[in-house]
């Protein structure tokens, strides 16, 4: 019925083009900006109050394999978040994935190369049977997810007969702590350092390159259609930040061992994700779904099989997750898992999402779960005790929504 | 009599509409006194400043009770004035009991150290007093929500009596029940007019109107027309709804020359069951065409079946079991679900726009781009660049007043959200587009930008179906007018021998007949 918000000027005032558009587009992207600069800040506070002990070659190595499961499972909980449900088993299907892996693999002397399908089909199926309920029954996600975990939580426990199984053949533990082997051997003599694995340096600086000539693709091709660019600065501000990280954490694998084999599946996966959901049509209607499922319904949008698909996807990444851990623990224990959705859902939503569904983004995903790993690595480093690190995660999680309301009413 | 009430120069605005202009009300002790007015004429916005929910000050103009000037600041000021208001929608908690149900926010509490706590023994010997009195006996115990829609009215006038009420307000009282319940309730608002209560009746059917009221005050645009005095003088139908519907038609509406082409839709025995009441018809036996280059209205009360109708077409959105044939431009078509019905052509624009048409908090050009994701995809791919373009060039076509289509919708103006909606459709191309009350809530500039567009639509060669509770836009813009009335289309007028008054007359007939 208003009128006003007609007259209201555009975010492009008549004084100051430039500082006005700059603010235009940081206050548009000030949340991912925003995710950015916090985790640059949380690093650069940990590497001075460990004296540098962060940033140590052995130590980002440990970073990536101790955040890989959560990681994996935060790009699966953001398409179910941003659906507008949320999905509590995954701990509990981490712990039964991986107890199943080591009932066929030591008890049942199955071959890993069988193992490792079957266990993914297995979490595929067990996405498929709670999204089923969610999606065609509308039982509400937590409950039936809720049932999940308690299910799948006592599933492992019969699996293991209470007992921890392991040790897991070394072809298994690979999926974790191994590496990619050094298959560029020569660079290490062009720059003439003892220890240095070429393919990681070859591969950080491709990645830097590819990022800078498609951000620059990007720009010619949002120029082309005449869209609203990112300010000249604030592109390679952001560019050159990001590629300097890229290199620089390149530069220090390659210092210790070379590229660990699940950096390589987790930055598969997160390229893949985050391709779907914001390149493709499947993509955008989840994001339909979650922000106002009866508009999206009448627009076309199959939205019972997009939620169902969600969950299916969800059960498939929390057996892989499920499949990592067990292999970085070398065992499976009834344990194993307890808590991991509380840090996969912490996650995503300090990387933005929102409770209503309809908003986040993969990137954010991936940033808050390093926010999260990155206070965790560091707080063990000093020797903070357990109970101190719960209290700060959860005061962070709670800062970083009360941010996203803030800006969102202001 | 002296009057219990006096309303006097009444003025509120909302922003952008003047929905109240300088109204007079004046209601004797002891009379029903009716409210009778078109849809949006201002009678629920003036109960409501009546009653409290618009606070003294939000409005021009005074209200006095008694000869006294009363300013409320909520509903519990007035409800202690013992003006007491029962909305169309009930207001009762259906899993609490009647007893815990008449008594909310006024509970039985015990006294002394026992303050707070509720005294179930006098609530539910006072619930069966007030039951007895509107002529129930059910249990005070029993759930509201076990009760019938009549029961439940019912019950919401033993609620008013328990607080005392000295003027009762009915909002359409018996728009949702049967015939029997009906009678039941006049009945009891006669019984209570014997016992000293007047009650204000605002309804849509003048039968009951006639059947009960006094005096009869007529609301139109948000100015009082007149009122008249059923005891003195004959009061006709036909008066009421000329003193309804009169006002000027000049110049709100396009100037258009309907170029009217061959047969595009049929829909044929089309009916339609209640989705939670198997065997119940929402929808008996509709039948109704559209050609090209014409735009079809929809004429009828709310609550004849109109939504319905449209949205079980488009892919059986309301529910229920449905049957019926639908023929696009000469063959049969499946619009069984909303993608075949897209596929099929159709578009429904629907009359809930921020519930059901837009996605507010994502930007312009993704709610313009949802119902053709594939028109700016290759391969499933998105193309961002197309996608914006798009939106360009539907800004500019359909005049959307924003910054930049990346703003949220939620911060445009209803006319221009409704545009963004219209665009949405477009882009789908269909070939028929059922528009449910397409200007609701819209102010007056930017409806006839809305006609405008619907014409353009129509020299396009598609067929346009307008659902509209406006009958002068029915008439300002359509080439034929179907009327409906309680699942059923029960007349089908061409313009020439449109009216007002015709499609009122035929509504009423037939309301009556089914009631007979």
């Amino acid at each position: 019925m208003s009128t006003l918000d007609e007259e209201m000027p555009g975010p492009v005032a008549e004084t100051g083009p430039r500082q006005s558009r700059m603010k235009a587009v940081l206050g548009g992207h000030l949340r991912d900006y925003g995710m950015l600069i916090a985790l640059i800040a949380i690093m650069l506070f940990f590497q001075v109050v460990t004296d540098g002990t962060l940033l140590r070659a052995v130590n980002i190595t440990n970073l990536f394999l101790q955040n890989s499961y959560i990681i994996i499972m935060a790009l699966g909980m953001l398409l179910v978040i941003v659906a507008g449900h949320i999905d509590l088993s995954v701990g509990s299907v981490v712990g039964f994935v991986g107890a199943l892996a080591a009932v066929m693999i030591v008890n049942w002397g199955w071959p890993v190369i069988l193992t490792i399908p079957a266990c993914l089909v297995v979490g595929t199926l067990i996405g498929a049977a709670q999204g089923y309920w969610v999606a065609y029954w509308r039982i509400p996600s937590f409950i039936v997810t809720l049932a999940g975990m308690l299910v799948f939580r006592g599933a492992a426990l019969w699996l293991l007969e209470g007992q921890s199984v392991g040790p897991f053949p070394r072809d298994f533990q690979i999926l974790s702590t191994g590496f990619v082997p050094d298959l560029l051997p020569f660079v290490k003599d062009i720059f003439g350092v003892e220890r240095l694995n070429g393919l990681c340096i070859v591969a950080g600086a491709a990645m830097a390159g590819a990022l800078i000539v498609l951000g620059m693709r990007r720009r010619a091709a949002a120029r082309a259609y005449g869209m609203d660019e990112e300010p000249t600065v604030l592109f390679w501000g952001r560019t050159i930040l990001v590629s300097g990280a890229i290199i620089f954490v390149a530069w220090k694998l390659a210092a210790f061992r070379g590229l660990p084999n699940v950096l390589i599946t987790m930055g598969v996966l997160a390229l893949i994700y985050a391709f779907v959901t914001e390149q493709t049509v499947t993509g955008r209607r989840i994001y339909a779904v979650g922000g106002n499922l009866k508009a999206a319904k009448l627009s076309g949008v199959k939205a019972e099989r997009l939620t169902f698909l969600t969950f299916v996807n969800m059960g498939m990444l929390a057996a892989l997750a499920g499949l990592i851990f067990a292999a970085r623990l070398n065992t499976a224990t009834p344990k194993a898992g307890v808590s991991f959705e509380l840090d996969v859902i912490a996650a995503v939503f300090i990387g933005g999402a929102s409770m209503s569904g309809g908003v986040g983004k993969i990137i954010g995903a991936v940033v808050g779960a390093f926010i999260m790993g990155v206070m965790n690595n560091g707080m063990s480093i000093l020797g903070i005790g357990i109970d101190y690190q719960q209290m700060i995660k959860g005061l962070v999680l709670l800062a970083a929504v009360i941010f996203d309301v803030y800006n969102k009413n202001k | 009599m002296a009057p219990i009430l006096e309303m006097r120069g009444i003025t509120k605005t909302f922003p952008g509409v003047k929905a109240l202009d300088d109204v007079t009300l004046s209601v004797e002790t002891g009379e029903i006194h009716a409210l009778v007015g078109e849809n949006g004429a201002g009678k629920s916005t003036l109960m409501k400043v009546l009653s409290g929910v618009y606070a003294h000050g939000q409005y021009d103009g005074e209200i006095l009770l008694d000869g006294q000037e009363a300013q409320f600041r909520d509903i519990t000021d007035s409800e202690k004035a013992g003006v007491v208001i029962i909305h169309q929608e009930l207001a009762l908690v259906p899993l609490l009991s009647i007893a815990e149900n008449l008594f909310l926010g006024n509970e039985q509490a015990k006294g002394g150290l026992l303050r707070g706590v509720i005294d179930w023994n006098r609530s539910n010997r006072r619930t069966e007093e007030l039951l007895a009195k509107v002529g129930l006996s059910d249990a005070p115990t029993r759930a509201v929500g076990t009760l019938g829609v009549g029961k439940q009215q019912l019950v919401e006038i033993a609620k008013a009596l328990a607080k005392d009420v000295r003027l009762l307000i009915l909002d359409e009282p018996t728009a949702a029940l049967q015939e029997t319940d009906s009678q039941k309730l006049l009945d009891l608002l006669l019984e209570l007019k014997g016992q000293g209560i007047t009650s204000i009746l605002i309804s849509h059917k003048l039968n009951e109107i006639s059947r009960v009221a006094d005096r009869i005050t007529v609301l139109r645009d948000g100015q009082t027309v007149g009122t008249m005095d059923a005891r003195t003088e004959a009061v006709s139908e036909d008066r009421i709804i000329q003193m309804m519907v009169g006002r000027d038609m000049a110049h709100r509406y396009p100037e258009r020359s309907p170029k009217i082409g061959e047969m595009l839709m049929r829909v044929s025995d089309w009916s339609v069951e209640h989705p939670d009441q198997p065997g119940r018809k929402l929808l008996d036996g509709c039948s109704f065409n559209v050609r090209r280059g014409e735009i079809v209205g929809i004429a009828g009360l709310m609550g004849a079946g109109r939504t319905e109708l449209a949205m079980s077409l488009f892919g059986r959105s309301w529910g229920g079991a449905a049957t019926g044939r639908i023929e696009i431009a000469g063959a049969e078509v499946d619009t069984s679900t909303v993608p075949r019905a897209i596929d099929a052509g159709l578009a429904y624009v629907t009359e809930d726009r921020k519930d059901l048409g837009l996605i507010l908090d994502e930007p312009i050009l993704r709610n313009i781009s949802l119902a053709h994701l594939q028109g700016i995809a290759r391969g499933g791919v998105l193309n961002h660049g197309e996608e914006r373009a798009v939106a360009e060039r539907y800004r500019e076509a359909m005049n959307i007043r924003t910054p930049g289509v990346y703003q949220k919708v939620v911060n445009l103006s209803g006319g221009n959200q409704q545009k963004v909606v219209l665009s949405k459709w477009l882009f789908s191309d269909p070939q028929v587009l059922i528009l449910d009350e397409p200007t609701r809530g819209i102010d007056v500039g930017a409806k006839y930008e809305i006609y405008a567009i619907m014409d353009q639509l129509a020299q396009e060669g598609r067929g346009v179906v307008m659902i509209s509770s406006e009958m002068p836009e029915l008439l300002g813009l359509c080439d034929r007018i179907y009327v409906m009335n309680e699942g059923r289309i029960v007349a089908e007028l061409p313009r020439a021998e449109a009216s007002q008054e015709r499609i009122m007359a035929q509504i009423l007939r037939h309301g009556k007949t089914d009631a007979a």
